[in-house]
């Protein structure tokens, strides 16, 4: 399961990227293997999407979001 | 004045960083520049309990020590780099309490170099209402460091702040972190042996971020490069690898010294108000009133002040003429000076306003809402979310917005947005406008509401943005760019703006406006006087001679000579050569010599246009000091025809040719700076003047 793929309000745990540049850029914002992640919304276009993650809010869009993969 | 201390403060953007430096250094600050580089460097002075006087360094908020934008890259650069200026002595770690896990990553990559650290553990406040409960001294006595809780935004504590960085130690006495060496064995000792570099950690930045460090010789970074060959250096596996094992550390440390409570209710403030401002329709809606709100309130709420700067300057000019003697000095002085003193602070109400909002966007956290919204918008047409700051900011001044744009982690998003964002109609074009408009647009009234003129004057914006948004479109196609773009971003809890740095931003824009733009309206100003009152000395005294003939002093009044003189003599001064020189070019979209001279005169910066125009009109019409420019162009007759010269079709052509026409040196200076080539620039000008001239021509044809 892809975090893009959640809906609003849904949740999972970081398993893996697919993507190493991008992973480390996820990484240092606290997006890392192990941590729970709750889709908080989608921007009014349905893209990027915002979502929390080591306690604070992170908006990505969902292409990047297509990158971590979930428990 | 320097300081007996260096002191500089890391932190991640939102940590109240700035606040807390406002605090420390008061308005005791200046804004410089990092040597070699255009980031903004922020020093201030402050008062230790011990009486030393410490120097503040305000470094760049960033995530971590591998920089993703421009300005972030400076950060490392002055942490490692012993012979800096700025290099500090103590490094006062600013991190926010209610998200401590990330701001501490920052802390293991800093502490790592070796410098004496303190943090300043900010927003307790909010980290307790969130339900974190942390044991300052476990966390303290773990780390190494002294950890001093202040609260920046009420300005608390700030004094133990003081107390902590004057007897901090001189030496580092922070624990370790992590195991750098096994990140890469063998590369990091052969690093720090050739290159001398004492601190494993700063061997191991050295090895991601040599090509970008500018203390390092080229012999030094090839050799790294191959040092790097030699044991098959991955930087994005290593760096993946460091980020893992300072998480694993920060989370060994958190699970001891910090207590979650279960689900807190006060974190949905933010997502309750994220739920109007981010609503599907409401969130557009909302944004556009923010904008209308801002449109208005620069023109309603600066009429006052900026009549009040103008009547001062009517009544400076009077009395100058009245007090001082008849002369070239004295016309020098207020024709020349004054006028053009005049046209530069009759902005600053309206200038002001505009940081006022802008600044007060940021600091509440609407603006990174702003950018989650457009950023799909603004992805189509080969911009990024974040370009929404600069375009925005565009409405006040290219100059800092192009500055802004270095947030902006892609190369292609950033050129485009740099390359559009003079487009968007800043303050100075304002002036222009409102002048032309009043010209020759009628005072009436349309669907009874409307004020027909301030409908123009928001078509003139509408057509700024617009053509911006093109623009940037097709540059998409032509700029080619493997780089992938990408948007990750905080967005920060809603908060209350913390007034004194709106006041203080306030103060620093309306600073630099006055004394930098203010230079170069003052010298062009003179100048223009100069070019404007004497002309080939054949030419001049052929007229004196013509006016004094008995001739021509039978044939008309003294009052008559004398206006028929002045222009005549301005016709045949140097700006007038040059004005007729340029004439037969831009006599298709109108306008005739007179305008030439302040098309040329404004190439420097736009807003010389009005000064421009008054210092013509008062030059060719003596008697009449005390009448506006508006009055003074009102009553311009075409000399042929007799027909006024601003038609409405002049009027609107030149208002086009205003939007379009890259008419100002120092925005063009600024991307220069930006883009480090003059390609860019070169680029800008030519597409902006070739669009300026192509619409006048459409528009003064279609209308005529």
């Amino acid at each position: 399961m892809k975090l893009s793929q959640l809906e609003a309000g849904q949740s999972g745990i970081i398993k893996e990227f697919t993507d190493l540049e991008m992973s480390v850029k996820l990484m240092e914002m606290g997006c890392l293997p192990g941590e729970p992640i709750v889709v908080e919304r989608f921007a009014p276009l349905g893209d990027p999407m915002a979502i929390r993650v080591s306690g604070y809010q992170l908006s990505l869009r969902k292409n990047e979001a297509s990158t971590i993969i979930l428990h | 004045m320097s300081g007996d201390l260096k002191v500089a403060l890391v932190g991640n953007p939102n940590t109240g960083k700035s606040t807390l430096f406002n605090l420390l250094t008061g308005l005791n600050q200046k804004v410089g520049n990092f040597p070699g580089v255009t980031v903004d460097k922020k020093t201030g002075f402050c008062k230790l309990p011990d009486g030393r006087n410490a120097e503040i360094i305000d470094l760049p908020g960033t995530y971590s020590l591998y920089p993703k934008s421009k300005d972030e890259t400076i950060v490392f650069e002055v942490l490692a780099d012993t012979n800096s200026p700025s290099h500090p002595d103590l490094i006062v770690i600013v991190a926010d309490a209610s998200n401590l896990k990330r701001n501490l990553l920052l802390y293991t990559q800093v502490a790592d170099l070796k410098i004496p650290v303190v943090i300043a553990l900010n927003m307790m406040d909010l980290a307790r209402k969130a339900g974190t409960e942390i044991n300052l001294d476990e966390l303290s006595a773990r780390l190494g460091v002294q950890i001093v809780s202040i609260c920046a935004r009420k300005g608390e504590n700030v004094d133990a702040l003081k107390e902590a960085i004057a007897y901090a130690p001189a030496t580092p006495l922070q624990a370790d972190t992590i195991e750098v060496e096994v990140l890469a064995p063998g590369l990091i000792s052969k690093i720090q042996e050739e290159i001398l570099v004492d601190k494993p950690y700063t061997a191991l930045q050295y090895a991601h971020q040599h090509e970008n460090l500018s203390f390092l010789s080229p012999t030094q970074s090839d050799r790294i490069e191959e040092i790097e060959k030699e044991f098959s250096f991955h930087s994005s596996k290593a760096q993946a690898a460091e980020t893992i094992a300072r998480y694993n550390f920060i989370n060994d440390i958190l699970f001891d010294t910090v207590k979650f409570k279960a689900e807190a209710e006060n974190e949905s403030i933010s997502n309750r108000i994220d739920k109007v401002l981010t609503h599907k329709i409401g969130g557009f809606v909302i944004f556009f009133g923010i904008l209308f709100l801002i449109f208005q309130a620069i023109f309603a709420w600066s009429e006052y002040p900026m009549t009040l700067i103008e009547n001062l300057f009517l009544w400076l000019t009077d009395s100058a003429h009245k007090v001082l003697p008849e002369g070239a000095l004295t016309n020098l002085l207020v024709d020349g000076v004054l006028a053009g003193l005049s046209g530069v602070l009759v902005f600053i109400p309206q200038i002001a306003i505009l940081f006022a909002f802008i600044s007060i966007l940021e600091d509440t956290g609407y603006m990174a809402r702003v950018t989650f919204m457009m950023d799909k918008i603004m992805r189509k047409v080969g911009l990024n979310g974040k370009s929404v700051v600069p375009l925005i900011g565009g409405l006040a001044c290219a100059v800092p917005s192009v500055m802004s744009a270095r947030t902006i982690e892609n190369w292609k998003d950033r050129i485009i947005t740099i390359m559009v964002t003079p487009l968007v109609s800043c303050s100075a074009r304002l002036p222009i406008y409102t002048l032309l408009i009043s010209l020759v647009v009628p005072d009436g009234k349309v669907l009874g509401i409307f004020s027909l003129q301030g409908l123009a004057l928001m078509s003139m914006y509408v057509l700024s943005m617009v053509s911006a948004v093109f623009v940037a479109w097709v540059m998409k196609f032509l700029i080619r760019s493997k780089e992938k773009g990408y948007f990750i971003m905080e967005l920060p809890v809603y908060r209350m703006p913390r007034w004194s740095n709106v006041g203080l931003t306030i103060y620093e824009k309306v600073k630099a406006f006055v004394f930098e733009a203010g230079k170069v309206i003052v010298a062009i100003s003179i100048v223009l006087w100069v070019l404007a009152s004497y002309g080939p000395p054949a030419r001049q005294k052929a007229i004196e001679q013509k006016y004094s003939s008995q001739e021509m002093l039978k044939s008309y009044s003294a009052e008559e000579l004398e206006a028929m003189k002045s222009s005549e003599k301005l016709e045949n001064s140097y700006a007038g050569v040059v004005g007729q020189a340029i004439e037969p070019a831009i006599k298709p979209l109108g306008f005739d010599w007179k305008i030439g001279i302040a098309l040329i005169t404004s190439f420097a910066a736009r807003e010389v246009f009005v000064g421009t125009m008054a210092t013509i009109y008062s030059v060719s019409n003596n008697d009449a000091t005390e009448d506006s420019v508006r009055d003074k162009m009102r009553d311009a007759k075409n000399p042929e025809t007799g027909e006024p010269v601003f038609t409405f079709a002049v009027g609107l052509s030149l208002m086009v040719f205003y939007a379009y026409a890259m008419q100002c040196m120092s925005t063009l200076a600024i991307v220069y700076r930006e883009t480090k080539s003059w390609k860019w620039p070169a680029i800008q000008l030519g597409y902006m003047t070739a669009l300026a001239y192509f619409a006048s021509l459409l528009v003064y044809n279609l209308l005529k």
